[in-house]
């Protein structure tokens, strides 16, 4: 019986822990949520335990039987004037004390450093484009669901939408933002240790809302420029024949009409940028595992792992779908 | 009786879900429906043309989510390059009453797989074929030949101008001319 209550007792607590958690903060943002969070939870607790007490106490006091209800004895009144005036001061002390530390919060979320990075983030049904922006026109990219950040420095993000409002949210280094239509929100990130953290789309924006996920890796300086310097050059030809023939196939499908392949013919622009996918831990924003067979289960079935999502069954033959797939796990 | 009276009620609800219905997956994958359609009423020999049409497109053209699936569809693959939004560029207007090439949803949909002489390219192979008909479901809407209630609406940034309370105060000007009509004797 303990250990069932000890379980069910734990599984709340499992929630605070790591992977995609307010609680376990990694960033200046992140940390003043979580201060905000514990501060208020400790005074409102404090708040309730000594109402909870007075009340008991008031309960277990009772009045003696029989005695006249209209009586009253002045050293009592009085005692009871000075209790309940300094109850009321100390509601008022401590409601404009918690108003005073939100609106710090508030001031240190909206306040924004100048960083050396500016991402361009969309939001889409149901991905994220994210674009690398550059004072150099020719370091500019486009990729998908997967932001490297350099750790220590604050990275500017701009929020827009391409459909329906979404809301960006990473719950280890920043509060919620909303990506709304027609306008332009912009949030602010900074991880202090190197990590990989999970981000999820906030706002319900349609069937697939809870499978719009991605990822932040944070990473030391070299890291990053390393994966930026390869992010920026083109997908570089495929060397073994499969590949080659599985390039062919795409070129030659449906998926060009949508997606881009730098390098390559494909320049869709409406669907995840595939140029360096085999380079990103997972696929369908946050669904599946980048792998060979994870690719070749999407390209079969997208509807049957995310009912109602854009990307189209197409007729492929059996002996197609190996080459394609391994050709896209090899865009490295 | 009572029972009665609400099974009809729920039957009568029910039926206005076809108006939306939708399939997440084209099942079986979409191969190419065979159309037969006549580009002239003229044939060799006796006998006018043979046409032969699937009767698919209808579910298409009577289905507002396969439609407004068409009209995101229509700017995503670029129609809109060459046709505007519906009033033609290089490429003919779709929205008025003149059809080059027929205006029933199947000869749209012919026209888009194969191509059409002076510029309109084939698309056989490069869209998936339900997404072809969800499409000509779209362009059929545009001249006003789908049902009212399956019809998109218009986008907000295609009207000229902003709606009078959206936009800044005007000015008043007194005095000018007195306007014609007012000049006339009543």
């Amino acid at each position: 019986m303990n250990r069932v209550t000890l379980f069910l007792l734990s599984l709340p607590l499992a929630g605070c822990q790591g992977w995609q958690s307010t609680l376990d903060a990694h960033g200046p943002a992140a940390r003043t949520l979580a201060d905000m969070f514990w501060i208020f939870t400790a005074v409102l607790a404090t708040v309730w335990v000594l109402t909870m007490g007075a009340l008991l106490l008031a309960l277990r006091k009772r009045r003696v039987a029989g005695a006249d209800p209209l009586a009253t004895n002045p050293a009592t009144e009085r005692r009871m004037t000075i209790v309940i005036s300094t109850a009321i001061g100390l509601t008022f002390v401590t409601v404009l004390a918690l108003t005073g530390i939100s609106y710090g919060g508030q001031r240190a979320l909206y306040s924004h450093k100048d960083g050396a990075l500016t991402l361009l983030v969309t939001g889409r049904q149901w991905w994220w484009q994210i674009t690398y922006e550059d004072p150099q026109t020719n370091r500019i990219f486009t990729t998908a669901n997967e932001i490297h950040i350099p750790v220590g420095e604050p990275v500017l993000i701009k929020l827009e939408s391409a459909d329906v409002i979404h809301s960006f949210w990473i719950p280890n280094l920043t509060g919620k933002m909303d990506a709304i239509t027609g306008r332009q929100n912009q949030v602010q990130i900074q991880a202090d240790r190197p990590g990989v953290y999970r981000g999820q789309c906030a706002e319900f924006c349609g069937l697939q809302h809870a499978h719009m996920g991605m990822l932040v890796i944070a990473e030391p300086k070299e890291d990053f420029e390393r994966w930026r310097n390869n992010q920026i050059s083109a997908a570089k030809p495929p060397a073994d024949p499969e590949r080659q023939r599985g390039m062919e196939i795409f070129l030659s499908k449906p998926c060009v009409m949508c997606h881009q392949i730098r390098g390559t013919d494909a320049g869709g622009k409406i669907a995840p940028d595939l140029t360096h996918v085999g380079s990103r831990r997972y696929i369908a924003a946050g669904t599946l595992e980048t792998t060979r067979g994870n690719i070749a289960a999407w390209i079969v079935d997208p509807h049957g792992i995310k009912p109602g999502v854009t990307m189209p069954t197409i007729q492929l033959e059996p002996d197609e779908v190996q080459p394609l797939a391994s050709y896209l796990e090899g865009l490295k | 009786m009572r029972n009665l009276l609400t099974a009809s009620i729920a039957v009568l609800i029910l039926t206005a879900c076809e108006r939306e219905d939708r399939e997440y997956r084209a099942n079986p994958v979409t191969a190419e429906t065979e159309e037969k359609i006549a580009l002239s009423p003229l044939s060799g020999g006796p006998s006018p043309p043979v046409e032969r049409r699937s009767g698919i497109g209808q579910g298409y053209e009577e289905n507002a989510f396969h439609v407004a699936q068409g009209k995101k569809l229509y700017v995503w693959f670029n129609c809109n390059g060459c046709h505007a939004n519906g009033g033609g560029g290089s490429g003919p207007p779709l929205m008025d009453d003149r059809w080059t090439y027929g205006g029933q949803i199947e000869n749209i949909v012919q026209t888009i797989r194969e191509g059409r002489p002076n510029g309109m390219p084939s698309f056989r192979g490069k869209i998936p074929d339900d997404q072809i008909w969800q499409i000509a479901a779209y362009v059929r809407s545009m001249g006003r030949n789908v049902r009212k209630d399956v019809a998109p609406g218009r986008n907000d940034d295609m009207h000229p101008a902003p709606a009078e309370q959206r936009r800044p105060p005007g000015e008043v000007i007194d005095g000018g001319q007195i306007s014609p009509s007012a000049q006339m004797p009543q």
